[in-house]
């Protein structure tokens, strides 16, 4: 029987505020254990949360940014349970009234567009770090992170593929790192997803028992686990047995999904609303001022440099991978007024210069009105594209402006006609064996001839001249 | 799960009583499980007494004090000392709270 996947992803996002939710500890990454710590992040008696208002301004950015409706009150909930990573004895969440809900993001796929629910976006704090130690009866806590904000991002079960569940994760990564308002980096846990997976009958319309799936740090083990899950659940079901309802860890080394029994208790979170923490009303005039604080979208961006730039869609979807390469390339462009051509470089080169070295475009030494030059020089004739291959790599390597790797370089293009004439003349004369089988059909033999004149100009010869010319006195006797 | 209310009279049975225990981690003996039924019986009977309130119009509330929109700034100020964070901790390893193992 063909079976259909159904997948539900929940997201927690770490956001980028100087400071913890609900206190002024900072949030910076990889502090010395408990440095940042103060007796509201580690739960002590007596102490009063205060909201970081930024948090609100995030969480509603990305609410607007993913089309949810942002609620006009909305609380905190305490959700107990116990954990050594939660001083407290409850992570303070929102669960009856969220700040957002009934969203949506459209993903691309190879068969087009689909487009994914989200069910809601929440707040809430971060628990600590645990360390277990290989050989001691002991955990170590650090408490660092207890605090730090999150939102969490659940969809609604709308993925069909591990395709499209990629597919979409990787849409929320690039609108959070659009806004500036997560870094997304999936090691470090600023960008964590689980995933309910489960299988029916293709055609059926309700749902089978679902599993939970954690523990996968990177967009590919996201692909990996859901395949395996997928894989699995499909055995347990084509050889009559019930899958159980239950959390699974993904094993990276073992490359499965394993049940996390033992630790599987029936939860009972016993939410109630935080008695320490009061509403949040949100306005219009609030929502106004978030909606226009609100960057160009990566999607919107994508269709606007097809459109207006003429490139092809897969071209968009590189230059628009990130705010900063975007910005970059539309100054290019701008600057040179030649957007294909500033495409093809920015794709091409500078890219790759930077992905050899792991650079981000931001620390890229070629400046973009370095590179609008460099384009304008080869448009009028100053330099030869064969010698802006090199230019480039100069100017990647020094900073330098192409003027000046030019002139450094010495590295004019030969565009008079008097000089190159002379030149290839001396080539055709040095060469008289190969002119004779040019002239006895031997054609291919052009590419030769071009060859040894660019070879005798250093390169710097422009490439239609030498043609022209070299057509030209071969022909004659 | 959770705690549903039955109708025995009783608020709270002596498994609830077990069930909440083990919950918040607390080992009980036969007595004190017996004492602290009735002793959460007698609480919810006396709370009961709020249910004799007509709050027809009156929207759920989940706080006390008519207060909205309580932020603070996202500056940073200064976190407790190193030392002064693990000075309570029945045991510390370097700069870690020390715990019984807990395995994921």
């Amino acid at each position: 029987m063909p079976y259909e996947p159904v997948i539900g992803l929940e997201v927690h996002a770490q956001l980028l505020t100087e400071t913890k939710i609900f206190c002024s500890c900072s949030t910076q990454f990889g502090a010395e254990p408990n440095s940042h710590t103060c007796p509201v992040c580690m739960g002590m008696p007596g102490v009063l949360p205060v909201l970081n208002r930024k948090v609100v301004e995030y969480t509603m950015k990305m609410a607007l940014a993913t089309h949810c409706r942002i609620n006009e009150a909305c609380n905190f909930a305490r959700k107990n349970y116990f954990y050594p990573d939660l001083p407290k004895g409850y992570q303070i969440s929102q669960y009856a009234q969220p700040l957002s809900e009934h969203g949506y993001v459209d993903i691309e796929l190879d068969g087009g567009k689909k487009r994914i629910g989200i069910t809601r976006i929440h707040m809430e704090e971060d628990a600590g770090k645990l360390l277990h130690d290989e050989h001691l009866p002991s955990s170590y806590v650090d408490l660092n992170r207890t605090g730090v904000p999150l939102i969490e991002i659940v969809s609604e079960p709308d993925m069909r593929s591990t395709d499209e569940a990629v597919a979409y994760l990787k849409r929320l990564h690039e609108i959070l790192v659009y806004l500036e308002i997560c870094d997304g980096n999936m090691e470090e846990g600023s960008f964590r997803c689980d995933a309910n997976v489960s299988l029916r009958p293709r055609g059926e319309m309700m749902f089978g028992t679902r599993t939970e799936l954690k523990n996968m740090n990177s967009f590919r083990n996201v692909q990996r686990a859901l395949d395996y899950e997928i894989k699995r659940q499909q055995y347990i079901l084509e050889s009559g047995q019930d899958v159980i309802q239950e959390t699974r860890l993904w094993d990276d080394s073992k490359g499965e999904t394993q049940s996390m029994r033992g630790k599987e208790e029936a939860h009972d979170y016993r939410y109630f609303p935080d008695p320490d923490l009061v509403p949040i009303v949100i306005d219009n005039a609030w929502t106004e001022e978030m909606k226009k604080s609100l960057p160009e979208l990566p999607l919107e961006k994508r269709e606007r440099f097809i459109r207006d730039y003429q490139i092809p869609p897969y071209d968009a979807g590189v230059l628009t991978s990130s705010r900063a390469l975007a910005g970059y390339f539309e100054e290019v462009a701008r600057l040179s007024g030649k957007p294909k051509i500033a495409s093809n470089w920015v794709m091409g080169d500078v890219l790759r210069f930077l992905n050899e070295e792991k650079r981000d475009i931001k620390e890229c030494p070629v400046l973009p009105g370095s590179l609008a030059e460099m384009i304008q020089l080869i448009e009028d004739g100053t330099i030869s594209g064969k010698m802006a291959k090199d230019i480039i790599v100069e100017m990647y390597r020094t900073g330098k402006s192409p003027q000046a790797v030019i002139e450094e370089k010495g590295m004019i293009q030969i565009t008079d006609e008097g000089t190159l004439e002379k030149t290839v003349a001396e080539v055709i004369a040095a060469n008289p064996t190969q002119l004779a089988q040019y002239r006895g059909g031997k054609e291919k033999l052009f590419g030769y001839f071009v060859g040894q004149v660019m070879k005798a100009t250093q390169g710097k010869a422009n490439p239609q001249l030498i043609n022209e010319l070299l057509k030209e006195m071969l022909a004659k006797e | 799960m959770g705690i549903e209310k039955q109708d025995t009279g009783l608020k709270i049975t002596k498994e609830e009583v077990e069930y909440v225990a083990h919950l918040a981690r607390l080992d009980f003996s036969e007595a004190e499980k017996s004492k602290f039924t009735s002793q959460l019986n007698d609480i919810l009977m006396y709370v009961e007494k709020l249910n004799q309130v007509d709050t027809t119009n009156v929207e759920p509330m989940s706080h006390a004090i008519a207060l909205q929109n309580v932020f603070r700034d996202d500056s940073v100020h200064d976190s407790l000392s190193h030392d002064l964070s693990l000075s309570n901790a029945p045991e510390a390893r370097g700069p870690f709270f020390r715990v019984p193992k807990v395995i994921e």
